[in-house]
């Protein structure tokens, strides 16, 4: 959004106005991520997690560019090729544990990410937009990952490509036919390996596609910010740059640390030893579990037991793909006027100790070996987990009291220790 | 509208004279302008469709996979409790021998307690009720169940136990308990001669 005092884009050499002339591309730049662009000056490091997901995406494209240059798509050599990457190509082993780690790193920040978004509820109006889409980045990067992890052809990857495509095996009349359209044959064989691979490459240039729209769509109403409370005036706001792109970078500087130390010295520390065994379409590992970002939505289809009017396995598939899918309603199922957390003390209760410890119950559940007692976790937590965004948002937005908001960022900023202007149990529209 | 049609028909000068695409004198405002471009746009929907068609149809299986029809397996060395891995369209074969004990224990088992209710017979070939031929596919996300090779979890009913999500298969490879809702498949097969049958 362009605030009435964003700095217009004044070129500073020839060259510059004589580009500026013929494209505005560095106006553009300027004006979204320069200083042209003003934002809330109170936002905390909880709005780091934009920018290194987008980091994450580059870091991804270009080992995956490079990892391509030398992997073969070919069920025969496919195992091999990347152990020929990890032993003989130049600086192989680094690639690829940086790309393999990178997928890792880039759902840790997604997660962080969104659960910044449902805590200061990001996803409000007139934000629904960029949530809507942020959803759909969400679902893109999950089946970038899958396919990603298919490709080394080790036994995880075989088997994890039978059970995911075995998903769509659970609908009913034509769930045959779209695994076995989604494979090519009756199993996962060259043909699934091959399509993986090209459709690998294609996603991560599609999500880039819906980054822009998602970025766009941010610059419209401007960032949201801790508080919930929107941009009055220009005190209110700093420019992107340099006091962002500092901010940003130095969390940056924190990510590449903390990443470039498991990619040294943990690399396989968040893999699967499995899949260092070559695909062997007849034996199943025992203990088969997808990559850890997986894990919740894997208890999730695992609590499904029983079969209740629809058979379990369908139930399953169907909660599954529900539990992210019904995140595209929730700009209409939270009705609360008051967009941060902070302010809403129910919100914030059910959220720290309803909403996060179900989703690290379901993450542990989904990783673990199947046991009585897992399944009874994770079909508590799944229960939990639908409760929370289907009953327990909407009726606390109804009759929640909230607490007084300061006036406004600036107020904010500057009255931190003192008592809010608008005075006691005001819940303001915002 | 073919009611408006034919009063359109009935006199179109007044419908061609009207410049600005208003209907002035159309009842129902359809014009014969109107089916150009239903019929354009329908004619660009088909061949956008057309277009798809092979788009998405590439995707499935291709002539070699499909060519790969018949298995022949000599299943003459297996003996009573013994139980071998196959391979048939690229995905495990289950032959088992049963011994008398364990087609016993398949026929005592009545149909109300199964969730995809067959028979050991029916399961079988006639006159071969001891060679139980399935494929070794769970039917709840398709892993490999654990039970041909000895020394592998058979599960509790003694058959076959899937080790991805616990679903267990009795001695003729019916589901017995866990997520998979069906039994073992068992693809058609004949015998060639007395020890080797043809799968598919």
């Amino acid at each position: 959004m362009s605030f009435a005092w964003a700095k217009q884009y004044e070129p500073s050499n020839g060259l510059m106005r004589w580009v500026d002339e013929k494209l505005p591309l560095p106006r553009l730049v300027y004006n979204a991520v320069g200083a042209g662009y003003p934002v809330p000056r109170n936002l905390n490091y909880m709005w780091n997690f934009g920018v290194l997901a987008g980091f994450a995406l580059v870091l991804q494209i270009v080992t995956g560019v490079i990892l391509a240059m030398h992997y073969a798509a070919n069920a025969e050599v496919a195992f091999a090729s990347v152990e020929h990457i990890m032993r003989d190509v130049n600086w192989g082993w680094m690639l690829r544990y940086a790309h393999a780690n990178g997928a890792s790193f880039f759902f840790v920040v997604i997660y962080l990410h969104i659960f910044r978004g449902l805590f200061y509820s990001s996803y409000k109006a007139p934000r629904e937009m960029i949530w809507l889409l942020g959803v759909v980045i969400f679902l893109l990067v999950m089946a970038t990952a899958f396919m990603g992890y298919v490709l080394p052809w080790g036994q995880m990857s075989f088997w994890g490509a039978k059970v995911i495509t075995g998903l769509f095996g659970a609908i009913p009349l034509v769930g045959e036919s779209i695994q076995v359209w989604l494979l090519g044959g009756f199993a996962p064989d060259n043909a699934a390996l091959n399509r993986f691979f090209s459709l690998h490459f294609l996603l991560p240039f599609v999500t880039a596609g819906v980054i822009i729209l998602h970025i766009w769509a941010l610059h419209i109403p401007g960032s949201s910010n801790p508080t919930g409370v929107e941009v009055k005036s220009e005190s209110d706001t700093v420019p992107f740059h340099p006091y962002y792109t500092a901010k940003d970078g130095f969390g940056l500087g924190i990510f590449l640390l903390i990443y470039f130390a498991v990619v040294f010295f943990l690399p396989n520390y968040l893999g699967h030893a499995d899949n260092y065994i070559e695909a062997n379409p007849l034996a199943t590992p025992a203990n088969i579990v997808p990559e850890w970002y997986f894990w919740p939505f894997y208890a999730i289809l695992r609590a499904f037991t029983f079969d209740f009017i629809l058979p379990a396995k369908l139930w399953g598939v169907l909660a599954m793909f529900a539990s992210i899918l019904l995140w595209f309603f929730l700009p209409w199922l939270d009705k609360s006027p008051v967009r941060s957390g902070h302010y809403r003390p129910l919100f914030r209760k059910f959220f720290w100790f309803g909403l996060i410890p179900c989703i690290l119950v379901l993450g542990y559940c989904g990783g673990a070996h199947l046991s009585p007692w897992t399944i009874a976790l994770s079909q508590l937590a799944t229960a939990y987990y639908f409760l929370h965004f289907l009953v327990i948002l909407p009726l606390i937005s109804s009759f929640e009291k909230t607490e007084p908001m300061p006036y406004s960022i600036t107020d904010a900023v500057l009255n931190a220790d003192k008592k809010p202007v608008l005075g006691e149990n005001t819940s303001p529209a915002v | 509208m073919s009611e408006t049609s034919a009063s359109a028909v009935a006199d179109p000068n007044t419908h061609a004279a009207t410049a600005d695409g208003t209907t002035a004198g159309a009842p129902g405002g359809v014009r014969r302008r109107d089916f150009i471009d239903i019929a354009a746009l329908s004619a660009a929907g088909v061949g956008g469709l057309a277009v798809l068609y092979p788009l998405i149809s590439q995707m499935a299986p291709s002539e070699d996979v499909l060519a790969e029809s018949t298995t022949d397996v000599d299943v003459s060395a297996i003996e009573p409790g013994q139980a071998i891995k196959s391979v048939f369209r690229k995905q495990p074969l289950f032959i088992r021998r049963l011994t008398d004990a364990e087609i016993a224990e398949a026929n005592s088992v009545p149909l109300s307690a199964l969730r995809d209710p067959e028979t050991l017979s029916d399961r079988t070939l006639e006159g071969h009720l001891s060679l139980l031929v399935t494929m070794g596919v769970c039917t709840h996300l398709g892993c490999v169940p654990l039970g041909v090779t000895e020394g592998e979890n058979r599960g509790e009913f003694g058959g076959y136990f899937c080790p991805c999500h616990g679903s267990h298969y009795d001695v003729a490879g019916r589901i017995r308990k866990g997520p998979a809702p069906t039994n073992l498949v068992v693809p058609e097969y004949t015998f060639n001669t007395d020890t080797v049958i043809r799968v598919g």
